[in-house]
């Protein structure tokens, strides 16, 4: 086998490729997006959480100067396919992009105003009179689940959508033999996912070759080109659907909206290019929100704190309508819920209930954040009822290192991991027999310090094609095509379709490596379905991981290939061939080699016919991944708790994360820093609410606490490196694991300082006002 | 109503509606879509510009509120091809993953570092109050601020 390649830019810090145009305000967001004849599309949306719909009068609307076209949900009727859920589900509901007859959750789309400018257009809606007749409202998913509750799709006679019920081991035994079995329930609430720049699309319809072209902020541009093609009734190979710079994802945007859909349409109906971008509004209220479950959870126990089985039911509140992904989420949730520990019993029942509200769907962490959250509170419960340490908990529970490749009760697969090493080295970082002394001198002086632990594994990577439903387009795989254009230079063609993961650069630093060439000789690009053949998208942290792997697959296609160009031309076996710094080479003298320009000089001028050998230098791949890789870690912090006014301030934020073999540390880090922030904004700031009418109360950044800069602590980063089987790089993917690891953590922390006042079992967000009431609620006790 | 400002240098007069927002002015009618919209409550900080050397949100200023003034948005950040110390601290401290917070955090950082030459963590994180990333939890951010402000420092060369 020939010598390897010399490691110069991967796991080195290597500054982005993606900057230079982002930090001049040259890159080109879907807002962005000019095209001669374009009109502006505006969305009325209903006011109420449910309503029938009397009467909609568009005609003073059409009237008023610039106003191109005022539609409504019944001259769309017959026209447009239903917007779709990919995933099985026992109920699934008619979903059309315009309301027909009913309005089921606040900011339902139900007129779409098409003028000059989006100024005008909202002068059409202004003047647009709808009649709505209120229905009674469901916002509680166990209210929905009583009876003689309002039925949202009375097609279904329940609002239940769907069900699902796994058990393993001998749960029912493990209740018997502990010595106490520890219930208490826990809500994870919902979410918005907020990207800064919010939803939008151009659409631009070519009469003359019947192509339409859609620019959307997406995270996946093949799959909403399949499920639009479909609704929209085109074939797929006259539709282009192109990502462009991508203001932040996190999941919302891995989806099929009824927005794209109306901007498809009327750019063919109307002839004119269409485009569309949400406000902010519109985004808290319409764009898929995240989490949302209700779990009601018994651990079973021995006093020596040995987890014996863990038992849980779930109320997953799915919203009015099904959005993409929304009955798959729930899945994950059950079949990680068991974590870090050897349980040997499991069971989980989900039910997933229809409201009057938006549809959640994937959100950073998609399911694993709430399956996180479950096992980490457990863990801290289990420590509390029994007055034991929550790290010794977790040691004694852990998976030991020397069980992996190991299979959890719910059939899932870890692939490789090391618990107790991230845990000892979290400890150590933050000095935690000390922090304990001090917490307990604090304690005297009526200061209230918590140290919260979270030891986390989740499951990423996606993944295998057999663990998506049959039901959803596309798999789990991903493409690469790998081109050595005539001078030399690389063009990367990559499925993933990235929004700030940097795999521009990362891709790049593999490549420049493989090939010894500069990191500026390779282009990556990506988003766009006429340039790259079809790719799965980025979600799931699989980006590097399965992008990486299809892009290495490909690659070593064409190094063979070039091998065998060069061995005709050194006259040496392709296999004792290396590339070096610019040359093929002979792996056991590196100074007896030919410049690679002259090798693809032969391919492509082909000007003496190679044997066996193809002209040209370009090669595809399609990665199947044989499992999903799973990374871990062990975040610790300290926090104080005012008790005069329930404030959380932040002493100390570590994290220690294993995501296996790192491409570009600097880009790793970015990761979790912004992951840790989305999971402490969890613990303590937002929570999208509506009121029992409905009402979305959280409409504004004002309401929805985004965290500032102020609000979050400094990280401290540190890692284990243990690289994964499963995946060929040994990566494991790291965009999802800090928003995992970091919300129970803080949540346990917080506890931990309150312990002293009884206080077990608080809801998140953990705001001022609910911690301040509690304290107080303890101290008249 | 007519409107003239100068924008990164350059004096340009248009015909604009009483409402025109200066954001959408400088996206729509100066054609320069490095200034972004994030929300409609001026509270995100994507649209943030310097007018007359002060950071403003321009969804909260009319065009005619900026009639006859300086705007200097992200395009007119660098200068004869070099960039600004503010975006290479941010190139050089990967301070930016979607970039689309990136033009609103550059003005808001020139305009930070021309009233506090050298900011502390605490310093910059107030300042930020303004302005919301979702990316990257601040802290490259940080680094990248203090970067530019080391650079600054250390450098002949005129702020914008």
């Amino acid at each position: 086998m020939a010598a390897a390649v010399v490691p110069k830019f991967v796991g080195t810090r290597v500054k982005r490729r993606e900057d230079p145009r982002l930090i001049s305000g040259n890159g080109t967001y879907v807002d962005d997006v000019k095209l001669p004849g374009m009109l502006s599309m505006v969305i009325l949306r209903s006011p109420y959480g449910h309503a029938k719909i009397n009467s909609i009068n568009v005609e003073a609307a059409r009237k008023i100067p610039g106003v191109v076209a005022v539609v409504t949900g019944e001259d769309l009727k017959g026209k447009l396919g239903s917007l779709t859920t990919a995933a099985p589900a026992e109920h699934i509901p008619y979903h059309p992009p315009l309301a027909q007859g009913r309005v089921r959750f606040v900011g339902e789309a139900v007129v779409a105003a098409i003028a000059t400018d989006p100024y005008k257009a909202q002068d059409a809606l202004d003047a647009v009179e709808i009649d709505y007749d209120p229905l009674p409202v469901i916002s509680d998913p166990e209210k929905a689940l009583e009876d003689g509750a309002p039925i949202i799709h009375e097609e279904f006679k329940t609002n239940i959508s769907t069900r699902a019920q796994v058990a393993s081991g001998d749960i029912d035994g493990a209740m018997r033999s502990a010595d106490r079995v520890i219930k208490f329930r826990l809500v994870n609430q919902r979410l918005a996912p907020v990207p800064m720049e919010p939803r939008g699309a151009v659409a631009q319809w070519n009469q003359g070759s019947g192509q339409l072209t859609l620019w959307s902020s997406t995270q996946g541009p093949h799959l909403l080109r399949s499920y639009l093609a479909e609704i929209l009734k085109l074939p797929e190979n006259r539709m282009r659907v192109i990502a462009p710079e991508v203001g932040g994802g996190f999941g919302a945007k891995l989806n099929v909206y009824a927005e794209e859909v109306l901007a498809g349409y009327l750019a063919m109906t109307l002839k004119h290019p269409i485009k569309w971008v949400e406000r902010r509004r519109e985004n808290l209220a319409t764009t898929t929100h995240g989490r949302d479950q209700i779990v009601y959870v018994e651990a079973p126990v021995k006093n020596d704190g040995t987890l014996l089985g863990l038992k849980a039911k779930f109320i997953c509140d799915a919203g009015a309508y099904l959005q993409l992904l929304t009955p798959l989420i729930p899945g994950f949730s059950g079949m990680m819920m068991t974590g870090c520990y050897k349980v040997p019993a499991m069971a989980f029942e989900q039910l997933v209930v229809f409201t009057n509200k938006m549809a959640p769907d994937a959100y950073r962490g998609a399911g694993r954040p709430e399956a996180c959250y479950i096992a980490e509170r457990t863990m801290d419960m289990v420590a509390l009822e029994l007055n034991l340490d929550p790290a010794e908990v977790r040691r004694k529970n852990f998976i030991p290192k020397e069980a992996f490749p190991a299979q959890i009760p719910s059939g899932l697969v870890y692939d490789s991991g090391d618990y107790a090493a991230a845990l000892d080295k979290a400890l150590k970082i933050i000095d935690y027999p000390k922090l304990r002394a001090e917490q307990a001198e604090a304690r005297k002086q009526g200061r209230y310090i918590g140290i919260g632990l979270c030891s986390y594994v989740e499951i990423c990577g996606i993944g295998p094609s057999a663990m998506l439903p049959p039901t959803m387009k596309g798999g789990g795989w991903e493409s690469a095509t790998i081109r050595m254009e005539p001078d030399c230079k690389v063009t990367v063609l990559t499925g993933v379709s990235p929004h700030g993961q940097g795999q521009e650069t990362s891709f790049a630093q593999m490549i420049a490596d493989e090939f010894g060439i500069g990191i500026d000789d390779v282009t990556v690009l990506h988003g766009d379905t006429a340039i790259v053949q079809y790719g799965t998208g980025t979600f799931g942290s699989r980006g590097t991981s399965v992008g990486g792997a299809a892009l290495m697959m490909a690659t070593q296609k064409l190094q063979a290939k070039m091998k065998k160009i060069a061995s005709t031309m050194m006259e040496t076996p392709p296999d004792q061939i290396v590339f070096h710094q610019g040359t093929m080479a002979l792996a056991s003298d590196l100074s007896k080699s030919i410049p690679m320009q002259k090798v693809v000089d032969a391919a492509y001028g082909y000007k003496v016919p190679i044997p066996g050998v193809e002209p040209g230098l370009n090669e595809s791949a399609f990665y199947e991944p044989t499992a999903c890789t799973f990374p871990f870690g062990t975040h610790a912090c300290v926090v104080e708790v005012d008790p005069d006014t329930g404030v959380v301030k932040f002493l100390r934020y570590v994290a220690v994360d294993d995501c296996g073999r790192v491409i570009n540390p600097l880009l790793v880090e970015g990761q979790v820093h912004g992951g840790i922030a989305q999971g402490i904004a969890q613990a303590l700031y937002e929570e999208v609410i509506y009121d029992e009418n409905g009402q979305l109360l959280t409409a504004t950044l004002m309401d929805y606490a985004v965290p500032k800069a102020e609000m979050l602590p400094h990280y401290e980063l540190d890692s284990t490196v243990t690289p994964s089987p499963v995946n060929p790089l040994g990566i494991k993917g790291v965009g999802e694991a800090g928003t995992i690891g970091s919300t129970p953590c803080v949540v346990n922390a917080v506890h931990d300082a309150l312990k002293p006042f009884g206080i077990k079992n608080l809801d998140m967000p953990l705001k001022p006002e609910r911690i301040w009431r509690a304290i107080k609620s303890a101290r008249k006790a | 109503m007519r409107v003239t400002m100068t924008i990164n240098g350059q004096q340009r007069s248009d015909e604009v509606e009483d409402r025109m927002l200066l954001v959408h002015y400088l996206r729509e009618v100066a054609q320069l879509t490095g200034t972004h919209v994030g929300c409609e409550t001026s509270l995100c900080g994507a649209c943030t510009v310097l007018m007359n050397g002060k950071a403003v949100k321009s969804c909260t200023v009319l065009a005619a509120q900026a009639d006859g003034a300086q705007i200097t948005t992200v395009e007119g950040l660098a200068k004869d091809g070099e960039l600004h110390p503010v975006q290479e601290g941010f190139w050089e401290e990967h301070g930016l993953q979607c970039g689309f917070c990136t033009p609103g955090m550059l003005m808001l950082a020139t305009d930070l570092l021309s009233r506090n030459p050298d900011p502390s963590e605490a310093d910059i994180r107030h300042a930020l109050d303004g302005n919301l990333c979702r990316c990257t939890g601040y802290q490259h951010i940080i680094n990248a601020v203090q970067y530019a402000a080391r650079k600054m420092r250390g450098d002949a060369r005129k702020s914008a």
